[in-house]
């Protein structure tokens, strides 16, 4: 059973709109469903303007989505009251690409992994106080450094305090949204391990946003491609890979640079004229879906 | 054979701290040599050192750098200036931070071949037009009256290409000139970096974070690691057979093996 599903999601931001000029309508987000397993990791990829991380931020309702229905554990939080959508983000979390200015740089560590424990008034200081050290530790943090602000932290260190905080609340699910992409190659790598350690130990089940599609390969059971606001090729990751239809997922993927410098180079270069954007996705072979 | 760039024993510092510890390297006519290595390890200020535009307070405080038979460092500010360009150009990460963004696409360009003296303002334009042609640009005559923010990410890496050519330099030095662009977009300037490296017959100084690019780009490498070059050769042998523990923890940190198995990483 699906732990999240999204169905029909529609996000439309309105540009311009002036005395002589009239407004225009960008789908960012247009007509995208899928659905999430509980335990998965299930990545959604795609190049800037994409849409990815408007669909994620869609989700947690960070911004509200135009349409569409967003179900966690049966329920639809789109129709949530702001307590009750405060309440469910208890169990749904979110980690951001840039350690560098998603945490408060006048907290202390300490402060900035506690306070969701404070906003929803768990614990007593005692109990709080040992919850923010165990948390430490678990994202591979010294708790002797709980004092120190932000910038004493390395970038990668960072990102562990990001993910600290994002787990405070012992959260199912979480939206990944570019985790590593500002760290270095050897930091990103320690930071991949640490996720896929967590997803085990915590069983959580993880949303992975990125556009590095060697990382996406190695962590995710699934994966959705977006292109231009939907979703044009779904399925198992490494049917995607071995089997790509879509034109566009051929194109990206050609695009990858190999590691090996004899590798035969072909370069698939994507003719926007000849997708269909409105193709419907079906079904290639079981659970791949291709929109051609 | 006389090599184009020899870098011998340089050694550039911000105060206290030493950037470049000790680098020396060469690079052969015709040849494109990576340079690799994360952020802090000196790959990028080795890049400037070069071309003398270290930012305050960085110092080159020793070493030679022999580019066509003269040692750069002994040069005067003046003769400096017509090295770079004429001699060697820059391609830069942030192409919108390189390039003014109240000047037109066309004058960037003009800019560089007046300085040099390489063209009249009557025939600048024609050159300017020229070059972005030669850079793929699509609607060169159009473009050329563009400003920079008219343009996306990796159309302004060509006008940025255009640019460093506009001269004819034999050398042109690249510092992660796709890493602000999407795949695809990175894949399309690479291929054009090396069409344009036949072109006009230019060797290649490229400074990467990234293996992948190496590996499509480089014939020889070079790894830094906090300052200091730990380990240089041909492509294939630094990506088959890395022999410093760094090298190897750099090319094991890249996911790539059985999917869900723990990435090996650095251990130095």
């Amino acid at each position: 059973m699906p732990l999240v599903e999204v169905c029909n999601l529609v996000k439309h931001f309105e540009r311009g709109g002036g005395l002589f000029r009239e407004k225009t309508i960008v789908r960012a987000v247009d007509d995208v469903s899928f659905s999430v397993d509980e335990g998965e990791t299930f990545a959604l990829v795609g190049e800037s303007g994409s849409g990815k991380s408007t669909t994620g931020r869609c989700m947690l309702r960070l911004i509200e989505p135009t349409s569409g229905e967003v179900t966690f554990r049966g329920e639809n939080v789109l129709g949530f009251s702001s307590a009750r959508m405060r309440a469910a983000r208890r169990d749904m979390q979110m980690v951001f690409q840039d350690p560098y200015s998603s945490l408060n740089p006048r907290m202390r560590a300490r402060t900035i992994v506690e306070e969701p424990l404070v906003i929803h008034d768990i614990g007593s200081k005692a109990e709080r106080r040992d919850r923010v050290a165990d948390l430490f530790r678990l994202v591979g943090l010294d708790p002797a450094h709980l004092e120190r602000y932000p910038h004493e932290f390395s970038g990668g260190q960072r990102q562990r305090i990001g993910l600290a905080r994002a787990l405070a609340l012992n959260p199912s699910f979480i939206i990944a949204d570019e985790p590593v992409s500002a760290l270095d190659v050897s930091i990103q790598a320690q930071v991949i391990n640490l996720l896929m350690d967590l997803q085990q130990q915590l069983k959580l089940t993880y949303l992975f946003i990125a556009h590095d599609l060697r990382l996406v390969r190695h962590i995710s059971s699934r994966t959705a491609v977006m292109y231009l606001g939907k979703i044009v090729e779904m399925g198992p990751t490494a049917d995607i890979f071995a089997n790509p239809q879509h034109a566009y997922t051929r194109a990206l993927l050609s695009a990858v640079p190999a590691l090996d410098p004899d590798a035969p180079r072909t370069r698939i270069e994507l003719d926007p004229a000849l997708v269909n954007r409105e193709a419907p996705l079906r079904q290639i072979s079981e659970g791949h879906f291709a929109a051609i | 054979m006389e090599p184009l760039l020899k870098v011998e024993n340089l050694k550039t510092v911000f105060g206290p701290v030493v950037a470049v510890n000790d680098v020396s390297f060469e690079l052969r006519k015709g040849e494109t040599l990576g340079l690799v290595g994360e952020s802090g390890s000196g790959k990028s200020v080795t890049a400037f050192s070069i071309i003398r535009l270290v930012q305050e307070p960085g110092e080159i405080v020793s070493g030679r750098i022999h580019f066509q038979g003269r040692d750069l460092l002994a040069l005067s500010e003046e003769e400096m200036r017509r090295v770079r360009g004429a001699g060697i150009g820059f391609v830069f990460q942030e192409p919108m931070a390189a390039l003014n963004p109240v000047m037109k696409v066309g004058a960037h360009i003009a800019e560089a071949l007046l300085v040099h003296g390489l063209a009249s303002r009557a025939d600048a334009r024609g050159r300017a037009i020229e070059l972005l042609r030669a850079v793929k640009i699509v609607d060169p005559e159009r473009r050329v009256d563009d400003y920079p923010h008219q343009l996306s990410g990796g159309m302004r890496q060509r006008v940025m290409m255009a640019i460093a050519l506009a001269c004819r330099p034999p050398l042109v030095i690249a510092d992660e000139p796709t890493t602000a662009l999407d795949v695809t977009v990175q894949a399309q300037i690479l291929d054009l970096l090396r069409e344009m490296k036949r072109a006009f017959d230019l060797s290649l100084l490229l400074i990467t974070h990234d293996f992948g690019v190496i590996a499509e780009t480089a014939d020889r490498v070079a790894v830094m690691y906090r300052g200091q070059i730990v380990e240089q050769g041909p492509v294939r042998d630094i990506l088959r057979n890395p022999q410093h523990p760094y090298t190897r923890g750099l090319l094991d940190s890249i996911p790539g093996g059985e999917p869900g198995t723990r990435l090996r990483g650095v251990s130095i």
